[in-house]
């Protein structure tokens, strides 16, 4: 078996310009899903106790038709393949809105589709963290600030947020890992990130080993900054 | 007139259980009333209803002259009036002892950073922390935390006070400190609804003693007396327990 590092040398500049557009539409994605799955996973959970909403006088149809829509939506994303979503957005969409609205010649650009797709996968499966992390807030801290006469918003800002997004943070770095991974799918409708450049340098010179090897090398430095950068939020903010 | 807490045929249920029974109580102002009787009697219920952290279900219920529960979209009104002091504390864990303290008057009485950590530092300085204000919750001893967080509740200013069970879930020889700001509190005047089984507290302090059985009122009278000579059996088997205790 012989490993040619010139292989690998030759293709750096195509793996660098992947692994770009991978980032990209990663990071893009997250945080467009983290803003989504917060509002999901708030929803999910309006007018409970755990967003002081029977002390507050919810409106109850309000928080039943919310909980309704978030629930509909992350069984919808989390029961379906992120492959198939991102087929979905990317052909089927913009017939669907042709068929409902009359407009024609709606298209979306293969990356626009791909960050859109991450962002609403990412965003069902962050829902849930954000449930989970505010879910696991001691409710005698809740009834603590409502007792002292601060709106919900308040509450919300100053004590649920930051105490959900310490214990949020484990599974969220989790999710933003598993996110950048899967816009390697995004192979299927043409968008040139990492995984299409590695096939296709790999399809010009058939040098299987060490293209696959560079192109996981790739990856592996992105999850890897991620994880670091989440460790160093989690060191700072001190779990408690 | 200078009732403060009016109580007028109030009843509490959850779904098929009533926990409160037609309670007919008014609380004059400056009153120390010390709410004792077995686990379960409705004691810590009707106390959470004064500031509506359980919604009364029959009756009414006048706080400030806010008339439950006709006018509950006015609850934070009342809020603002009623400290709350609770058995588990209830620290804001990710704020020091000082930003806990100065969190209420600054959200709800819109006071600016330095007005309130004035207000925190006195406050702190009073119930003996002075030298903690730095110190997050994770790091004071039990009694040292009830006793931030009744300085929590006396940040906003309140009229009255509401004390759920605060010595109940602390080491017996933390109790004490705690008891006296509580004497320390009440002796300045203010108005205080207290739960607890310090008898101790119940005897120097209060000026009050309501005993709960079965969600109903069943004694209310003058603490010492009631301590010292209660009539009823059903009193006096309930103090042999919590002396024995």
């Amino acid at each position: 078996m012989d490993f040619e590092f010139s292989v690998i040398i030759e293709s750096i500049p195509s793996l660098l310009a992947g692994s770009k557009l991978t980032w990209y539409i990663a990071i893009i994605g997250i945080l467009g899903g983290l803003v989504l799955g917060t509002v999901a996973g708030l929803l999910r959970i309006s007018g409970t106790h755990a967003v002081g909403g029977e002390f507050y006088g919810f409106s109850q149809v309000l928080s039943k038709i919310a909980q309704k829509l978030a629930v509909a939506y992350i069984e919808l994303i989390r029961g379906t393949p992120i492959l198939v979503q991102a087929m979905f957005i990317y052909f089927a969409l913009p017939m669907l809105i042709t068929g409902v609205t009359g407009i024609k010649g709606i298209r979306f650009e293969a990356l626009t589709a791909a960050i859109i797709t991450i962002m609403i996968n990412a965003g069902a499966y962050m829902a849930e963290i954000v449930r989970g992390a505010v879910l696991s807030i001691d409710k005698g801290l809740i009834e603590a600030g409502m007792a002292m006469g601060i709106s919900r918003l308040q509450l919300i800002a100053n004590i649920i947020a930051p105490l959900a997004f310490r214990r949020a943070i484990p599974p969220l770095g989790n999710q933003f890992i598993i996110s950048l991974k899967d816009t390697s799918l995004f192979i299927v409708i043409g968008v040139g990130e990492l995984t299409r450049q590695g096939q296709e340098i790999m399809a010009s010179n058939f040098r299987a080993l060490e293209i696959w090897s560079a192109v996981a090398f790739c990856y592996l430095i992105m999850t890897s900054a991620l994880a670091l950068t989440l460790k160093y939020i989690e060191k700072r903010m001190k779990i408690i | 007139m200078n009732s403060i807490i009016e109580f007028k045929n109030v009843d509490k249920s959850y779904g098929d259980l009533q926990v409160l029974y037609d309670i007919d109580l008014t609380i004059e102002k400056n009153e120390v009333v010390v709410l004792i009787g077995p686990s379960g009697s409705g004691k810590s219920t009707l106390l959470r209803c004064i500031n509506g952290l359980e919604m009364i279900t029959g009756g009414e219920l006048i706080v400030d002259k806010i008339k439950l529960p006709e006018q509950k979209q006015h609850i934070r009104e009342i809020r603002k009036e009623v400290g709350m002091v609770f058995q588990q504390f209830n620290l804001f864990p990710h704020m020091s002892a000082l930003d806990n303290v100065a969190f209420g008057p600054r959200k709800t009485r819109g006071l600016s950073k330095t007005e309130s950590y004035e207000i925190a530092h006195d406050l702190l300085k009073k119930v003996g922390l002075g030298d903690r204000s730095d110190h997050f919750p994770a790091e004071l001893s039990g009694g040292q935390q009830q006793r931030v967080a009744i300085a929590r509740a006396l940040a906003i200013k309140p009229k009255v006070m509401l004390f759920d069970e605060p010595t109940s879930a602390l080491d017996p020889e933390l109790i004490e400190e705690v008891v006296n700001v509580m004497i320390a509190v009440a002796k300045e005047g203010m108005t205080m609804v207290v739960v607890t089984h310090e008898m101790n507290f119940a005897t120097k302090a209060g000026t009050r003693l309501l005993f709960m059985d079965e969600g109903r009122i069943a004694e209310d009278g003058d603490p010492v007396k009631l301590i010292k000579t209660p009539e009823s059996d059903r009193l006096k088997s309930f103090l042999r327990h919590v002396v024995e205790e």
